[in-house]
């Protein structure tokens, strides 16, 4: 009986794995040689599909729309949607897979750290193009990735400088998920606050676990350490489904934005959507770009979002213009370059220029960074940000920060003869420390 | 006569024209608040609360509530209130009408941080001598919170007049509080420091320990130190009173977690792994009756949490029962498959409501009744926690009757401990599996309701709740409803205990390290179930 139990679920599964690969064909199958195919890899399941969804959706209509203007190089784009499952070794599967079965020409996708780190090799060792689009740690730098995203100095710096002049916070909590991102921002940070002179005692350090979910005790600590006479901001790095809980916390225990302000960045349009932002009023997040700012490019990018989600409550985000940009600069990059092979374009991609939605423009620089204006936001009742700061210019995006002793001397530029992406200036040689 | 007549008239004039001045005063101040961005709203409001004229009391009231617009054609500073399609306008002094305009045809006068902090001691400093108890308290805790000096001779004179004690001390702490920051004579900021420590709060530990820093002479400063030491150990037997707190509601809500999968797993003996999930839809259906309502009937939205209940435990259990019947009555007896049928189960029903209501969070909002937190003592107590709480003890009380003092209690007693005797004593057992299955199933779905409120409602809500669930019924011993009691209170309190000393991260560690040396030593979990039915 166990046997044949065993074997029914068995028999079940490869004829399920079967039926899945039987579509996989199906979809390659209807391919033309005619399209440019480009590669979506964002979990449609698990954890994180509640952020990366919204990201396949935006790429799904920005290929659409560029398909309207018709297509690049006189060829139409084809999507190709793959879903790594929030499971960090079947997004290197999956990136194999689209560079090796699909032969996309260029993939948008990952949101963790982690997974970018999964598919790092597989890019390098393949000769892919991957459009990272999420503000992330730094420390890195790849030949094959283009970071669209904050690096640290273009959100946690900012926005701790913003506290600092504007609300005179002398005291901080860095309050972070357990994971690579939050840790290396909170060392940034840490640097950085001590070099401005802020003391040990004054400097508190928390990490939760994933999906933290009881936040009672955390909220009473930063209430505690909030009461020592000086002014005190939290600078959080809190990832994910753990902020909702968390903010319901600080509204229940009456941490007010006026009192203890919450800096947060990994929280945006999307995130606040489950939440009731009336006690939050004030509480601030640092980004490239907000739903509100009040732009003709930003207004239609909205419209067109809402259209084409068939949605009126649809929000969008900072990682949506992300992908907005690294979309158009691949575009301008292909049609310089006249072809979609990997090296002619990467190539053409450093020094290209395309417009943001905030009213400027991003430029991709040799360390295969941008240029992005960073904007700190006050939360408003309707669950939107209001900027109550913006930088004058544009911050071109620093891949190894200068506020941790192992990577202060090194820098990257891919541009020939150099094509270094970790060249130490002190010793004059590639590859010091890193990627 | 005619000479005592003219001077009446004279002061009459005179009386008339300041009131007019100040009027006249305030307006040109009034009118600069919507210029020069938040530097120019934060000058005019200084200049308003110098002014010190109660008038500027409806202005300042507007512009936090986010109502004070300014006219785009004429620059005119006006309260503007929703009416129809555009905008109600009003003077923001006198209240006249000025008229209506369309949404694009004004200005919001936009507020940060900085201003809503002066805004608010502005407020207090001009609401002090208010008709109204509630508004004067209120007006206090801002000037104890804004420490403005400006307020200090209204403080003095609202102090002189109020006749409600307790109004009156939240007054005298916050002079003390303005007192120790502005500085003033050696035996007035003694007397403040003892009012401050009499409060022996957070604020009040704030204050003192700046003034135990940086005081103005010696004696100050030891003082200032005495009272920190003496506030500080106040607050420590309230902190551990209040981590004991926390302990309860996290296990609360652990045992709302478990309590539903005591009856399927520690009752049935299934291996459940999609009980998650069951929380989950209790939680959806949490978020659809509240929508409904919503839509359909507004004025009764603060009731949906009470209206949801019943309907969960009837979808989830609904549920549980379909399940029962289509998958799970297949594999009794069989652990292993039960447990990778529950999980492919669980990663089906999870898709499925990504599918259907989207991978986003949904909003479950607080009712009135469950949101903010009131002071016990040194406690700070939320509602919503409370009457988590509150549920949890009840769910487990009605749990606890209905398996023991009813008939379909005792039918599920009877079918687990013997079945072929059930069988022959003519309890349909295949149904009371079924519905027994739902039951806990049902149970979750309230578990649903309950953490709609604390947590995300998106399709992963359940997952993590399964392990911790697991933890609490194996610990507490497997088929013993008070072993889950006493299991998710004790892992909440462990859990709390720990975190201050460990952090988040080790302390669940820490904890699972501990049911896993436990189980070594005693398999069967706390209260151990005893007799032959245990054997069988």
């Amino acid at each position: 009986m166990r046997h044949r139990m065993t074997g029914r679920v068995a028999t079940f599964g490869i004829s399920a794995l079967a039926g899945l690969a039987m579509g996989a064909i199906a979809g390659s199958a209807q391919a033309a040689d005619d399209t440019i195919k480009v590669g979506i890899l964002h979990s449609l399941s698990g954890t994180m599909a509640i952020s990366e969804t919204t990201l396949k959706d935006v790429m799904l209509m920005l290929i659409d729309e560029q398909n309207k203007k018709g297509g690049v190089l006189g060829k139409k784009l084809e999507a190709v949607v793959v879903d790594p499952a929030s499971n960090w070794p079947l997004f290197a599967e999956k990136a194999r897979e689209l560079l090796t079965k699909d032969k996309v020409a260029a993939v948008f996708g990952c949101w963790t750290s982690v997974s970018r780190k999964s598919v790092l090799p597989v890019f390098e060792e393949l000769n892919g193009l991957l459009f990272y689009p999420v503000q992330y740690e730094g420390e890195e730098s790849s030949r094959n990735v283009f970071y669209t995203g904050a690096a640290p100095n273009q959100q946690a710096i900012p926005a701790v400088d913003y506290l600092m002049s504007k609300e005179k916070v002398q005291r901080w909590v860095l309050a972070g998920t357990d994971y690579v991102y939050p840790r290396t921002t909170n060392k940034i940070l840490e640097a950085y606050l001590k070099g401005k002179g802020v003391k040990d005692e004054d400097i508190k350090i928390n990490y939760t676990p994933f999906g933290h979910s009881d936040w009672q005790s955390i909220v009473a600590d930063i209430k505690k350490f909030g009461s020592a006479g000086k002014k005190t901001a939290v600078v959080s790095t809190i990832n994910g489904d753990a902020n909702v809980p968390f903010y319901k916390e600080l509204g229940n225990q009456g941490v007010k934005a006026q009192d203890i302000p919450v800096v947060a960045f990994s929280v945006g349009e999307e995130e606040l959507a489950g939440i009731d932002t009336k006690p939050l009023l004030g509480h601030l997040a640092a980004w490239n770009y907000f739903q509100s700012v009040d732009t003709p490019i930003n207004a239609e990018f909205i419209k067109n979002w809402k259209t084409f989600t068939k949605n009126d409550k649809r929000v969008t985000n900072d990682p949506m213009e992300a992908h907005y940009i690294g979309f158009n600069m691949w575009v301008k990059a292909v049609e310089a370059a006249g072809t979609v092979a990997p090296d002619a374009v990467i190539d053409s991609m450093i020094g290209v220029s395309v417009p943001n939605l905030t009213g400027g423009y991003s430029a991709m620089l040799p360390n295969h960074h941008i240029t992005k204006p960073v904007l700190i936001g006050e939360v408003q009742e309707n669950g939107q940000f209001e900027t109550v700061s913006k930088t004058p210019g544009l911050v071109p995006g620093d891949e190894w920060s200068d506020f941790l002793p192992d990577s202060k001397d090194l820098i990257s530029d891919w541009r020939k003869p150099l094509s270094c992406g970790n060249f130490n200036v002190k010793t004059g040689k590639c590859g010091g420390k890193g990627s | 006569m005619r000479r005592a007549f003219r001077w009446l008239l004279a002061a009459c004039v005179a009386i008339a024209t300041t009131s007019a001045a100040l009027a006249a005063d305030l307006r040109p101040l009034v009118q600069t608040m919507g210029s020069g961005g938040y530097a120019g709203t934060e000058k005019a409001l200084n200049q308003l609360s110098e002014a010190g004229d109660p008038a500027a009391v409806p202005v300042i009231e507007a512009l936090q509530a986010g109502d004070l617009y300014v006219r785009k054609a004429d620059g005119l500073v006006v309260i503007a209130r929703k009416a129809g399609a555009g905008f109600a306008l009003t003077d923001p002094l006198s209240g006249a009408v000025v008229g209506e305009a369309a949404a694009g045809a004004i200005d919001k006068i936009k507020i940060n941080n900085a201003l809503r902090r002066s805004i608010s001691a502005t407020l207090g400093a001009l609401t002090l001598m208010s008709p109204d108890p509630a508004t004067r308290r209120s007006a206090a805790e801002a000037v104890f919170k804004s420490r403005d000096a400006n307020a200090l001779d209204a403080l003095n004179t609202a102090i002189a007049k109020e006749k409600d004690e307790r109004i009156r001390r939240v007054m005298e702490q916050a002079r003390a509080a303005v007192i120790l920051t502005a500085g003033a004579s050696e035996v007035d900021t003694q007397a403040a420091i003892a009012t401050l420590t009499a409060r022996g709060d957070r604020d009040a530990l704030a204050l003192l320990s700046m003034i135990a820093a940086s005081g103005a002479t010696d004696a100050l400063k030891t003082a200032a130190a005495g009272a920190v030491a003496a506030v500080e150990q106040k607050l420590m037997f309230w902190g551990a009173l209040q981590n004991l707190w926390y302990g309860l509601s996290l296990g609360s809500v652990l045992l709302l977690a478990a309590i539903g999968l005591a009856v399927t797993f520690g009752v049935m003996g299934v291996i459940n792994m999609a009980h998650g999930e069951m929380v989950m839809i209790g939680a959806y259906t949490t978020f659809l009756v509240q929508q409904g309502l919503r839509t359909y009937a507004p004025g009764l939205t603060d009731l949906s949490i009470l209206l949801a209940l019943p309907a969960a435990f009837l979808v989830s259990g609904g549920v549980g029962v379909i399940i029962e019947r289509s998958v799970i009555r297949w594999l009794y007896g069989r652990p292993l498959e039960t447990l990778l049928a529950t999980w492919g189960l669980s990663l089906a029903l999870q898709q499925a409501v990504r599918s259907l209501f989207g991978p986003t969070n949904r909003e479950v909002s607080a009712p009135s009744w469950m949101s903010g937190a009131f002071e016990l003592g040194g406690l700070t107590i939320t509602y919503g926690r409370l009457w988590i709480v509150v549920f949890a003890f009840a769910v487990f009380a009605a749990l606890l009757v209905a398996l023991k003092r009813t008939w379909f209690g005792l039918s599920i007693r009877a079918v687990t401990q013997n079945r072929p005797m059930a069988n022959a004593m003519g309890i349909r057992t295949a149904r009371v599996d079924a519905l027994t299955f739902g039951l806990g199933s049902g149970i979750a779905g309230l578990a649903g309701v309950a953490l709609s409120q604390i947590d995300n409602v998106s399709p992963n809500l359940g997952q993590s709740y399964i392990i911790d669930s697991f933890m609490v019924v194996v610990f507490g011993g497997v088929g013993n409803l008070w072993g889950t009691l006493v299991g998710a209170l004790a892992l909440g309190s462990l859990n709390k205990f720990l975190e201050p000393y460990a952090g988040a991260v080790l302390g669940k560690i820490l904890v699972l390290i501990f049911i896993i040396l436990f189980i070594q030593r005693r398999p069967r979990g706390l209260f151990a179930l005893k007799g032959r039915a245990v054997e069988a």
